[in-house]
């Protein structure tokens, strides 16, 4: 496979603020590409400056093997971009937008018009389609969105944050239609914040953290180091201290220990009831133990040191 | 080709979705008859005076009603973000800043249009020169477009571009012989009329209509054809600088 998208030593600055600090990576046909940092770590500068928003203070940027520093213009015929705020016409209806957007990379009509009936089919908006976009919900706006990126059917799709603010279930489609696509061979940029999202559909992805990327690889290689780990975490309800776990069980690692919880961690299998039993015993009034499957947030934590600041986890935190 | 079809569907959208909407209709319409009457009443004469006013009153609806609408909806698209997905078309910026200006530009024409109809049925308008009239109305209705591009893409919020638009519109009412001559404005203020396209606008208007332009019309189409050129380009040079961070 040939790299399609390839980005050196790219920089952004904004006043004082280095907003993305001389990052390299390349993307390669038919991949699905992570991007993962929390806000504020440089993902939409990055996307900006891929898709001609943004002009870098240095470095070079090739979408395929375009020079996008000379000829933006050329490279945007061969993306498509779905921005973190779907950004379509609310006076115009769902089919006219797809429509218009389609005009805007030269279809003709009869072309336009066919290809927006399928994707509102393909999309589930069909009947939806003749509603202006104003009275939408987040999802089916979000959706929308994603399909006016791909009208034009682009070999590469930039994705912004595409799950953010949205219900579950809409989420949830929209993570099966992102796998619709990379499956169909579009090559998808996929930036977000939620780790477990860039875990189920990436193949390969690289950490951002304030501008800089500090790991690149594939989702396989990143979760490697987690894989043979166990993982128990236990909450009790009154005023207690674990700090007698370390001594007591040697060959556990304490990863957290906090006011009212316990996580331990062991390259051997965790013998939950006596770590139950022990903490009762020391006046704990244990409410929950449970056994965590690691995750690549537990290899975001390792590789950056940052715990939940600005990251978000897919379900159950108010979609 | 490809570039054009992005073309048309912008200048269709922008007509379907803002001019042709009642509020703007009627604006365009209201507005010109509004001034026509106030004027026609002030001046306290008969029908006779209508030449003398049909230039400053065609001018004026549409300097007015172009800037506003341009203003206004590019600098609302900016604020929603629609405007960004223009940005992504695989289209030239120019191509793309001609597709937004050429609603307003007809929007600003169908103003224009009011007050020689409406003085049409008043008053005997045989002299008009019409070809000169109409062309003299297409030039002030390009370069008060591109006016209120020049202002659109120079702030961030829609107020911003009222209070800027008024900047540039009020002194010009004022100084470029919308109703009364230049001549009558004190000696230090002439040379600032000069300045302003709108002058050469409404001395080519005031020629059609009655023979008494005060600049030779090549002159004054070759001026404004010049602030046409340079605030479009001025305009595309700010976007390119501030909106393509």
């Amino acid at each position: 496979m040939a790299a399609i998208i390839e980005a050196e030593n790219l920089r952004k600055r904004f006043g004082d603020v280095e907003a993305v600090a001389g990052i390299s990576f390349s993307v390669q046909e038919g991949e699905l590409f992570g991007f993962l940092g929390p806000n504020g770590a440089g993902k939409t500068t990055t996307i900006k400056m891929l898709t001609g928003l943004a002009r870098p203070d240095g470095g070079t940027l090739a979408i395929g093997g375009i020079d996008c520093s000379r000829d933006p213009k050329a490279a945007q015929h061969l993306i498509g971009v779905v921005p973190d705020e779907s950004n379509l016409y609310p006076e115009l209806t769902g089919f006219e937008n797809l429509c218009f957007c389609a005009a805007l990379y030269g279809m003709e009509r009869s072309q336009r018009e066919a290809r927006a009936r399928k994707l509102l089919e393909s999309f589930g908006l069909a009947e939806a389609g003749s509603r202006k976009f104003g009275s939408y919900s987040k999802g089916m706006k979000r959706k929308l969105a994603i399909a006016a990126g791909i009208i034009h059917d682009p070999p590469i799709l930039f994705l912004d944050e595409p799950t953010t603010g949205i219900d579950v279930l809409s989420a949830r489609q929209i993570r099966q239609l992102i796998a619709d696509l990379h499956r169909s061979g579009t090559t998808i940029f996929l930036t977000t914040h939620y780790i477990e999202e860039a875990e189920r559909l990436c193949e390969r992805i690289a950490f951002i953290v304030a501008g800089r990327i500090v790991r690149t690889d594939t989702t396989a290689n990143l979760l490697k180091p987690v894989q043979g780990k166990h993982m128990v975490e236990i909450a009790w309800a009154n005023a207690f201290s674990g700090e007698k776990v370390p001594r007591a069980f040697p060959k556990l690692k304490v990863a957290a220990l906090l006011p009212g919880s316990l996580r331990v961690e062991s390259d051997e299998p965790i013998n939950v009831g006596v770590l139950v039993r022990f903490l009762e015993e020391e006046g704990a009034h244990v409410l929950e133990a449970r056994r965590i499957q690691p995750s690549l947030e537990d290899v975001f934590v390792d590789i950056t040191g940052i715990k939940d600041e600005g990251m978000g986890k897919k379900e159950g935190r108010g979609e | 080709m490809k570039g054009w079809i992005a073309f048309w569907n912008i200048f269709i959208k922008d007509i379907r979705t803002y001019y042709l909407k009642p509020p703007n209709i009627s604006w365009g319409l209201i507005f010109p008859l509004s001034w026509t009457g106030m004027f026609f009443i002030r001046s306290g004469v008969g029908l006779e005076s209508i030449p003398d006013l049909l230039p400053g009153l065609t001018a004026l609806s549409v300097l007015f009603g172009t800037t506003s609408m341009l203003a206004v909806t590019i600098t609302f698209e900016k604020r929603n973000r629609t405007f960004e997905r223009l940005l992504l078309a695989p289209i030239s910026l120019e191509l793309l800043m001609l597709a937004k200006t050429a609603g307003a530009i007809l929007f600003g024409i169908a103003n224009g249009l009011v007050p020689p109809i409406l003085a049409g049925l008043a008053a005997d308008l045989s002299g008009l020169n019409l070809p000169v009239f109409f062309l003299g109305l297409v030039m002030i209705a390009i370069v008060s477009a591109f006016l209120g591009l020049f202002v659109a893409v120079a702030v961030q919020e829609v107020f911003e571009a009222q209070t800027l638009s008024n900047f540039f519109r009020f002194p010009m009412l004022f100084l470029c012989g919308f109703f009364f001559p230049i001549e009558r404005l004190p000696l230090i203020l002439r040379p600032l009329s000069y300045l302003l396209p709108m002058t050469y606008g409404v001395d080519i208007l005031r020629g059609a209509v009655s023979g008494g332009n005060k600049i030779a019309f090549p002159l004054s189409f070759l001026i404004l054809g010049a602030y046409c050129l340079g605030l479009f380009l001025r305009s595309i040079g700010t976007i390119r600088q501030k909106w393509i961070i």
